[in-house]
């Protein structure tokens, strides 16, 4: 226990000390935060839907959980089951093995909903396009609200892409 | 089977690994699988080809690991009746492969025991096989009803827990159906596919440019490993060899994919532990490896940074710096961090014990790369079949034979230390020299090309084969997975429920990668 403690105390609030070039980034999350209670008054509940990516996309999406990026701190968290969520975060492109289930999941969430779709392949199909197992991009199985691409996005830009989300587009997606 | 055997009989594949290749009957075909299970060799990918329209027949071919060498056999497949022996009797593992190829080119394994679809769902009918070569892949058939037949279990107080496609993470879609008995699992069985999205058909028709940016998207975790499997294919198949500095490139990136994905893994077993520390600190380190990444290399997954050839960016001398302080950094965090990992008495009580895979059992299944390591199973591409560099880095094989959840977690400790160790070894070796990569131009006419490379899960193996005009013919990518996800559902067997997270983590296998 000694040991835990005495690591946590020298890894120290990652969150508010990001190294050099990201900076900016630390500006930008206080803003986002700023905006995302703004609009919503209380936190945002998000369903990931991997619709048959390439498992890229998943990484950074994890990566937004970490003490850099801190989406939970932003009140933003990603919750079980769609009926608890406010929006679906969906990489792509959809499989034509997924179209079912991602449609299902998209009913399930009550309204009003949001969709964002991640990466290259969730906005126009990438590299795998449309055949005869790949619905290609997203919007082709379910409406989408926002498109972030990047193959793939960086935290940031997927950060971006929420808030874009929220606020109706007044925030513009950064790759 | 001895290797003099092997020299007069097969023809060497030429290019960066020795693989002995040779066409052969239904007859020699199963004797060689029998003598090389005796001999304690493994199947390492089995994959199909329509070769219609230049040898007017399919053709199957298997890959295996055998202590002489790799040992590549092609058995042909007339058109009237395209079949070949069964060879699941003798690997487990190679079931699932066997009914993707009669799913994806209609070519049977004669007296298989299990002939349900694999990877055909709901998408395309029954009778329709996508990698024929008049199968176009841009046709869209109407949704069929999917009807897949699980094996049930019954019995007093037996219940099924259908869990997926979409789970209740930041996971990958695939579907398991338990049938436990209260909290205890009787038997799980896997229903995978959902991700299936046409990679292979994909790669027909594709520049030799293109196919090397859907290599690197087989499976995203992976690309590094996936890119240099398909980049050592073409190699073989143009006989270029990249300059020595490419090599030592592709050997760094490798091993910090490896680096990145132990980081992420051992972080997760933490938080899935209830251990959020864990969760939190391996994950500051891996973003701190990802961000070196991006500033070095101008990707923080590597995506694209090897290309046929070579590699397609370098490495500044006053950059190494910036490498050798992550290695110091890295070594010094992670010594303390195994301890207390070591040291919980919480965590390695949820830790040992758990999703048991016995040695005996993981060498009979076929169990391979890391999960493998950890149940005594001592293969590693890097020292058993080393391309180069590797042949003069004298990777140690890190290994242990519990099995359990525990022996994954050490085996990822090892490997992260070993993994800064060649690091280290490649830095000095990094000695200069501007060349990156040499022309690739045209690949020869109907040949075949192998790669095989250590990622970080085990073997990715990349099948390349040309038609007359050098143009891609057929690529197989084949992802460790396969043989691993079997063995999953044999590791959980008479552990709880709750425990299946924390089991199905350790291993950590790709959907996509066995999706395709």
């Amino acid at each position: 226990m000694y040991q835990i403690i005495r690591q946590i105390l020298k890894t120290g609030i990652k969150t508010e000390t990001p190294p050099q070039a990201d900076e900016a980034l630390r500006v930008e999350t206080q803003m986002l935060q700023e905006k995302i209670l703004g609009h919503l008054g209380r936190a945002l509940t998000i369903r990931h839907v991997d619709a048959g990516s390439c498992n890229g996309c998943e990484l950074e999406i994890h990566a937004l959980n970490n003490a850099y990026y801190n989406i939970e701190g932003l009140g933003i968290r990603f919750v079980a089951s769609p009926r608890h969520a406010d929006m679906l975060l969906v990489t792509g492109p959809v499989a034509r093995h997924m179209e079912v289930a991602l449609k299902r999941t998209y009913d399930a969430v009550p309204e009003p909903k949001l969709v964002v779709a991640v990466g290259d392949c969730g906005c126009d199909g990438g590299l795998f396009g449309e055949s005869y197992a790949s619905c290609g991009r997203i919007s082709n199985v379910i409406p989408v609200d926002v498109a972030v691409p990047g193959c793939p996005p960086t935290p940031t830009a997927l950060l971006q892409g929420i808030l874009t989300a929220i606020t109706g587009g007044s925030v513009a997606t950064q790759r | 089977m001895k290797l003099e055997e092997l020299t007069s009989k097969f023809n060497k594949l030429p290019g960066a690994i020795l693989v002995w290749h040779s066409t052969v009957d239904a007859a020699l075909f199963r004797s060689l699988c029998e003598q090389t299970v005796h001999d304690g060799g493994r199947l390492v990918a089995l994959w199909g080809s329509d070769e219609r329209e230049r040898e007017a027949r399919y053709a199957l071919h298997i890959l295996l690991a055998t202590a002489p060498g790799l040992l590549c056999l092609t058995i042909p497949a007339s058109t009237e009746r395209p079949a070949y022996p069964d060879i699941s009797d003798l690997f487990p593992c190679a079931s699932r492969m066997q009914r993707a190829v009669a799913d994806l080119l209609g070519l049977h394994a004669t007296g298989a025991d299990d002939q349900r679809k694999w990877l055909r769902h709901a998408s395309w009918p029954s009778g329709v096989h996508p990698l024929r070569k008049d199968f176009d892949g841009n046709n869209v058939f109407p949704a069929e009803t999917d009807a897949y037949p699980f094996v049930a279990v019954s019995g007093d107080g037996v219940h099924e827990i259908p869990v997926g496609p979409v789970h209740a993470g930041t996971i990958e879609p695939g579907h398991f159906r338990f049938s436990i008995i209260g909290d205890r699992v009787l038997r799980l069985e896997e229903r995978l596919g959902y991700k299936h999205k046409g990679i292979e058909k994909r790669f027909e028709g594709m520049s030799l440019e293109q196919g090397a940016k859907l290599a690197g998207r087989v499976s995203g975790d992976s690309t590094v490993a996936y890119a240099w499997a398909y980049a050592m294919a073409a190699e073989s198949i143009a006989g270029v060899t990249p300059p020595d500095q490419a090599l030592w490139l592709r050997a760094l990136f490798l091993e910090r994919e490896r680096m990145a994905n132990h980081l992420g893994d051992l972080g997760y077993l933490g938080n899935d532990v209830a251990l959020a520390f864990g969760f939190a600190q391996f994950w500051i380190l891996k973003e701190q490896l990802l961000r070196n990444n991006a500033m070095l290399f101008g990707h923080r997954y590597l995506m694209d940074r090897i290309i046929p050839g070579g590699v397609a960016i370098g490495l500044k001398t006053q950059d190494k710096r910036v490498i050798e302080d992550e290695c110091s950094m890295l070594e010094r965090e992670l010594a303390l961090l195994r301890s207390i990992y070591e040291e919980h008495a919480g965590m390695q009580d949820r830790f040992i014990g758990a999703g048991c895979v016995a040695p005996p059992l993981a060498a009979q299944l076929g169990l391979c790369g890391l999960p493998g390591r950890a149940s005594s199973q001592s293969w590693d591409a890097r020292t058993q079949f080393p391309c180069a560099p590797y042949d003069k880095l004298d990777v140690q094989m890190a290994t242990h034979h519990n099995g359990d959840v525990a022996a994954r977690v050490i085996v990822r400790f090892d490997e992260l230390f070993e993994s800064l160790r060649l690091q280290r070894g490649i830095m000095a070796n990094l000695v200069g020299g501007d060349e990156l990569s040499v022309p690739v131009k045209s690949l020869s006419g109907n040949t075949l090309g192998i790669g095989l490379v250590e990622g970080w899960r085990g073997e990715v193996m990349v099948a390349l084969h040309t038609d007359a005009l050098g143009n891609l013919e057929r690529v197989h990518p084949h992802d460790p997975s396969w043989q691993n996800w079997p063995v999953l559902e044999h590791a959980i067997i008479g552990n709880i429920v709750p425990d299946f997270p924390l089991i199905n983590k350790s291993f950590n296998l790709s959907y996509a990668g066995q999706d395709l």
